[in-house]
């Protein structure tokens, strides 16, 4: 947490020249915990990709060899309906890095539009986007996704829609704050003088000195992102019922945990790992790019 | 103060009238009617459908069922479920909120049994190997889905050792234990990312505070340490505790919703999520507005708070 900004800060000075690249590469190296958390979200990303290929198993294909243990056949055992649970968690990646990378690229390019509008233009337009930034920023994202499920429906691609629109309002405000700040630079002035557009300053000269708080702040909404996908699914309103994800595969696992302890304990184990190895990293960028106001609650 | 108080409650109540505005806008622009969900399965002919649409005043323009669905709802009267005896939707919630509240309340207990000592602790115990396990705790307990927190715990304790209930709710007038035996699996499985968050909090806050000036005068007038950190630290440590608490709580009731389906206790969440997966659209709405009325009481709560603790804040 704060204690790796300073150690990292006070102990190494950055050689001269360095790219960002390199830096990156350096800070990256002394935090193991970044590290590990990276190679973690590496290999679930192949998993992903690649599911059908490492799965043992169809994640659907039943077995007469149903809640069965762990074994050296069904390394994680099986389900009431006898799949292989070590097959559809393979699966169920697919499913939770999709809604949690997609949800929170439309999240931030729309956020972001809406913020830099506010921000840039000022007035009725600031006003209208803030009052509903304002709204939404009075519940958790997670009601507010639960909500939109309410009204579109159930279903991944609602999901997806819900998702986004729930985590939306956390980029708008950062991208309004850093824009309203950054407009009152000489550069921006300048530009305006030379003739710039609207367009083109918000764009060449604003944004692309907002990114550092916006990619911390996707980074930790992965996590969320991740974590409402899996919440949804877990109570029904998520994505269809015989997809395999990690929520869902949980929520069949009620009825049976008393006697099949792995149904209840690997899907989550699943889910924890990779918020962990994206939270880890979340940290480790927040100190990079020295960023401290991340909304850090609000699953 | 009563100014600030008063101007603060409108604030809460123009939202109020914001979500239910959206809520009902919302309902109603999605393709399919509730009538049509609620005779989905039963055959009825266009003509029944018709007649019922009349009856329920849904043919009526939009402008005039928003007019009564308003004054309905500042009245109390919130519907009825479109299912089987058609409870009212008031009755369903006032027997449900009890219990999501309890669940919340006592999750906000135990969290903060957890927190304040942790976060203490390794704040002045900083960098030893108690802070550097809290941390990779409070990370844990930050990254595990609070569902699967609570299906942990109802293997372990339920399941396996059998010393509490693994479902359902008794109320409080049935005495202490056994309201209490139902909750506290639950409301740990609620508390464990709050804990977290807070003890995060507590922690980084003790540590600017311990900072200051006034601590160093403290510590050379020789107090010793249990009274500089308890009288001189922790309160001033509170202050920007208080302002996270709003969400966390906030967090708190959303956990709640999530984590009473997995108890099976029949509280706000799980009658609203039982009215999404119903397609119960009048039970759907009155549990949005119950819920949303509790943030946005919670989040003035906070702020009263907050300017009570800070008197600075309250006249900018």
């Amino acid at each position: 947490m704060s204690s790796n900004a300073e150690t990292l800060d006070a102990t190494v000075l950055p050689p001269r020249g360095e790219t960002t690249r390199a830096r990156w590469w350096r800070y990256l190296k002394r935090d193991k915990k970044a590290l590990g958390g990276l190679i973690v979200l590496v290999v679930l990303v192949v998993t992903a990709l690649f599911a059908d290929y490492i799965a043992p198993y169809d994640p659907n294909a039943m077995d007469y060899d149903m809640i069965g243990e762990p074994s050296l056949a069904h390394p994680l055992g099986t389900d009431d309906l006898g799949r292989d649970l070590l097959s559809r968690l393979i699966h169920g990646t697919q499913v939770s890095l999709f809604v949690g990378l997609s949800t929170v690229a439309i999240a931030l390019v729309a956020g972001v539009l809406m913020g830099v509008a506010a921000g840039y233009f000022g007035g009725w337009i600031d006003h209208i986007i803030m009052r509903y930034i304002d709204l939404q920023w009075a519940f958790p994202n997670f009601i507010i996704a639960v909500y939109l499920v309410a009204v579109f429906g159930t279903g991944l691609s609602n999901v997806i829609v819900a998702v986004s629109l729930a985590f939306l309002d956390d980029f708008a405000r950062i991208a309004r704050g850093m824009v309203l700040s950054i407009k009152e630079e000489q550069y921006v002035a300048a530009a305006r003088v030379v003739g710039c557009s609207n367009w083109r300053i918000m764009w060449r000269h604003i944004l692309p000195n907002a990114t550092a708080p916006l990619i911390v702040q996707a980074t930790v909404s992965v996590s969320y992102a991740i974590l409402a996908e899996a919440s949804l699914s877990f109570l029904g309103l998520g994505v269809e019922a015989d997809t395999p994800t990690w929520g869902l595969i949980l929520a069949d696992a009620r009825s049976f945990i008393s006697r099949a302890w792995w149904l209840g304990v690997y899907p989550g184990v699943a889910i924890m790992i990779t918020v962990l190895a994206i939270n880890f990293l979340g940290d480790t960028l927040r100190d990079i790019l020295d960023v401290r106001e991340a909304k850090d609650v609000g699953h | 103060m009563t100014r600030y108080i008063a101007k603060r409650l409108l604030g809460a109540l123009v939202v109020m009238w914001a979500v239910a505005t959206l809520v009902f806008i919302m309902l109603r622009a999605v393709p399919g009617d509730p009538l049509e969900a609620m005779l989905f399965d039963s055959g009825a002919g266009p003509e029944t459908i018709a007649v019922l649409r009349a009856k329920y005043g849904l043919d009526d323009p939009l402008y005039i069922q928003y007019g009564k669905y308003f004054v309905n709802v500042v009245q109390g009267d919130l519907g009825s479920s479109i299912y089987g005896s058609r409870v009212p939707v008031t009755q369903i919630i006032t027997e449900s909120l009890p219990r999501t509240l309890s669940l919340a309340g006592l999750s906000f207990i135990v969290a903060l049994v957890i927190a304040i000592p942790a976060g203490l602790i390794s704040a002045i115990k900083r960098h030893s190997w108690y802070d550097h396990g809290f941390t990779f705790f409070a990370f844990l307990g930050l990254s595990m889905p609070d569902f699967w927190v609570g299906i942990l715990l109802i293997i372990v304790f339920a399941a396996n050792l059998q010393w509490l209930p693994a479902i359902g709710y008794q109320p409080l007038s049935e005495g202490f234990w056994p309201w209490f035996k139902h909750l506290i699996l639950p409301s740990i499985a609620v508390g464990t990312a709050f804990s977290a968050i807070v003890a995060r909090m507590i922690r980084s806050s003790m540590l600017e505070v311990l900072k200051m000036d006034y601590m160093n005068v403290a510590r050379s007038k020789g107090l010793l340490e249990p009274r500089l950190v308890m009288v001189h630290a922790f309160p001033n440590a509170l202050i920007p505790v208080v302002t996270v608490m709003g969400i966390a709580f906030a967090l708190l009731m959303a956990g709640a919703v999530v984590v009473e389906n997995v108890f099976a206790i029949k509280g706000l969440g799980r009658v609203l999520i039982q009215g999404i997966l119903n397609r119960d659209y009048p039970v759907v709405q009155g549990a949005i507005l119950v819920v949303s009325a509790i943030f946005v009481l919670t989040n003035l709560v906070v702020d009263v708070l907050y300017a009570v603790i800070d008197p600075r804040i309250r006249f900018e």
